[in-house]
């Protein structure tokens, strides 16, 4: 198994007519997953070639699920645009949606976030996001395919590139998923979420957690984790040495409760049970530690 | 982008939140002359990007034009918790009868927005906050639903407010919540927000915060730009579309993914202990970095008089390592005898044997590669160090 896609996992490919979208449609489709279309609004009734493959496009997301049986979509789609190709993608109840799209305006994703919570039929993942990967089975985002293969480690984490350097780190025990859930401040699906998952899944038996400084979002993970993971969870929070972030008016301090700090999180985390790192290498080795018994 | 007091008391003016008069001053002069075309008492105010600017001497009654000079003369150019004050705001002066509390923000950890009142509002408020909180409406707000005229009375009952203020305040937060929306911002605060001795509801200081990722539908945003306030290093990094922020270390850090740059900056912060450096500054050079967008960097960073050695860190994704070593040597060839400085090299991921191989072929005698992120971290701050 592993969690949200798998080998039966159709995707869409939102925005795939562009040159963001064209390249990593081709990416995709070379490492195996079952892209079955692309959308893109005014270019409906076309096809392209990707990577072998004769991909039809169509207006709207409705029209494509009806035509291929599509289940999840990937958004390429520039931030101008990216709310409409979200909310078409939410209007058609599409099960799984992943918004790679970096720099949209935060009211527009407050907006199709509520949208999604509203009509509960779709989990988002991002936006600002590098997507998600079941190694062998299935990969939507751009997160690079061969950095290592399938296991029993699950991932999660708000960075990219960290994402990238943990499977790394950890390339010869492998994943079972691998889920990066962008750093902006709203989205759609949380480390608790994964979290959830992972502890639901029969073929995680571990569990990484990336964190980064700023927000609760890490001290909210971990009550969860003391309240309902019991799989061991290895955590590492970047941004120890950064400097301190200004913050504008009482509003943001009377809210947070937290200074969002690395450190307040690695002590919430470690409250919690959660070994923290505090280097990549020192959390992969922390991570060893437990698969080895 | 934080706006400075005066860019908020237009903002709120230009959205027909009742404000008072108010321009700002960067001279004593223009002080002087801005509060003789007021008339009558004014209160000079620093105008810095920071809190507890009024307790650091920040904020003066000025009885007439020319004590308004005087005011402005001893505030501009004062030093507030590292913020140089550069422009005053003159304010009219108004007889306050009581002080409330409004704001409306993002909230995160809802994913949603947050209005929260006060009839509590002034300097204390984080501590009625923590110790009277029910007297601090806080209400979540469905953006696909937005603020009614109903919801604004519920809200402002919630806080408080005397029922002689009640529709005027509630009429003040649908005009704020216009305005936060039109404007894409992220936070608006009104603290305090005023009921003057003749009953007119005002607000008094503002504090905003506007989204980035909106200015594609703002061109007027950019106006609202401080110039002044970047570092020369942070501007020609702006300018080249770099997220840089210089520090106070030696050791120049380049990374690619915001995560891993943080990651680098603590990996060389634990490094640098045993020889007393630190990094030198943050500067990501995003996830399609190109050759040209990593000599850009290079260039910047070798341009900064305090580094001592430079690590690049780059885990390739869809930057493929290949098109990282080219950017290297070719920043080099530009920089040519200027270039100084040690750089020691870490690749990893998407081409990596392409990418090791220009750099060992180039053979440039400034660049060392080494194969871990902690082993290059150790090595650039042992070379800061010398």
């Amino acid at each position: 198994m592993a969690i949200f896609i798998n080998k039966e996992t159709k995707v869409l490919v939102q925005g795939m007519t562009g040159s963001e979208g064209t390249k990593h449609t081709g990416r995709m489709i070379k490492y195996g997953t079952n892209i079955v279309g692309g959308v893109t609004p005014g270019k409906g009734g076309q096809s392209v070639e990707i990577a072998g493959k004769t991909l039809p496009v169509f207006n709207t997301v409705a029209e494509a699920v009806a035509a291929t049986g599509a289940n999840a979509s990937v958004v390429f789609v520039p931030p101008k645009f990216a709310k409409a190709a979200v909310m078409d993608a939410i209007d058609a109840a599409l099960p799984l949606v992943v918004v790679i799209t970096e720099g949209i305006p935060v009211h527009d994703t407050a907006t199709f976030y509520a949208h999604a919570v509203a009509k509960g039929t779709t989990r988002l993942v991002g936006p600002n996001c590098p997507g998600l990967i079941s190694p062998g089975l299935s990969n939507i985002g751009i997160i690079p395919g061969d950095i290592t293969g399938p296991g029993r480690i699950g991932l999660v984490s708000k960075s990219g590139t960290l994402t990238y350097q943990m499977m790394y780190e950890l390339r010869d025990i492998g994943f079972s998923t691998a889920v990066g859930i962008g750093g902006d401040p709203i989205i759609g699906t949380t480390h608790i979420d994964c979290l959830r998952a992972f502890q639901d899944d029969p073929d995680t038996d571990a569990i990484v957690m990336i964190g980064e400084i700023g927000g609760d979002a890490e001290e909210r993970a971990a009550a969860f984790i003391a309240s309902y993971v019991t799989k061991p969870v290895v955590g590492y929070v970047a941004g120890f040495t950064a400097p301190e972030g200004k913050t504008m008016g009482h509003a943001g301090a009377i809210v947070s409760g937290s200074s969002g700090t690395a450190e307040a999180k690695k002590v919430a985390l470690e409250a919690a049970g959660v070994k923290v790192g505090k280097t990549p290498s020192e959390t992969a080795t922390l991570m060893r530690a437990i698969l080895n018994g | 982008m934080d706006l400075f007091e005066y860019q908020a008391r237009d903002l709120f003016e230009a959205h027909n939140i009742p404000v008072l008069a108010g321009a700002v001053a960067t001279t004593a002069d223009e002080a002087e002359r801005a509060a003789a075309t007021m008339g009558g008492k004014v209160v000079v105010k620093a105008q810095v990007k920071v809190g507890g600017r009024g307790k650091a001497g920040g904020v003066k009654l000025a009885v007439d034009a020319a004590d308004a000079r005087i005011k402005a003369e001893a505030i501009l150019g004062m030093d507030i918790k590292g913020h140089v004050v550069h422009k005053v705001m003159i304010a009219q002066a108004a007889p306050i009868a009581e002080e409330y509390y409004m704001a409306i923000l993002l909230d995160r950890a809802n994913r949603d927005f947050l209005v929260m009142a006060s009839v509590a509002g002034g300097m204390e408020i984080e501590e009625v906050a923590h110790t009277q909180p029910e007297k601090l409406a806080r209400v979540s707000i469905d953006p696909n639903i937005g603020i009614s005229q109903a919801k604004a009375l519920e809200i402002v009952k919630a806080g408080q407010f005397p029922e002689n203020v009640q529709t005027d305040v509630a009429d003040v937060l649908l005009k704020l919540w216009a305005a936060f929306v039109a404007e894409d911002a992220t936070l608006m605060e009104i603290n305090p927000l005023v009921k003057t001795e003749d009953g007119r509801i005002i607000a008094l200081d503002g504090k905003v915060t506007l989204d980035d990722n909106a200015d594609f539908r703002h061109p007027d945003h950019e106006a609202l730009v401080d110039h002044a306030a970047a570092n020369p290093l942070e501007a020609a990094a702006k300018a080249k579309n770099l997220n840089y922020v210089k520090l106070d270390g030696e050791v120049g850090i380049i990374g690619n993914g915001a995560g891993l740059v943080m990651s680098t900056l603590d990996v060389v912060a634990y490094a640098g202990e045993k020889y007393g450096v630190k990094p030198a500054n943050f500067l990501d050079i995003g996830g399609g970095a190109s050759a040209e967008i990593m000599a850009d960097g290079l260039s910047i960073i070798l341009g900064d008089s305090d580094v001592r050695s430079v690590f690049v860190n780059v885990f390739g994704g869809i930057t493929a390592c290949d098109a990282v070593a080219n950017g290297i040597v070719q920043a080099l060839e530009m920089l040519g005898d200027k270039a100084t400085k040690p750089i020691v090299v870490r690749l990893d991921g998407n081409n990596v044997l392409e990418g090791r191989r220009i750099l060992n072929e180039a053979a440039h005698p400034l660049v060392q590669q080494l194969d871990t992120m902690d082993g290059a971290a150790a090595r650039a701050a042992e070379l800061a160090a010398k």
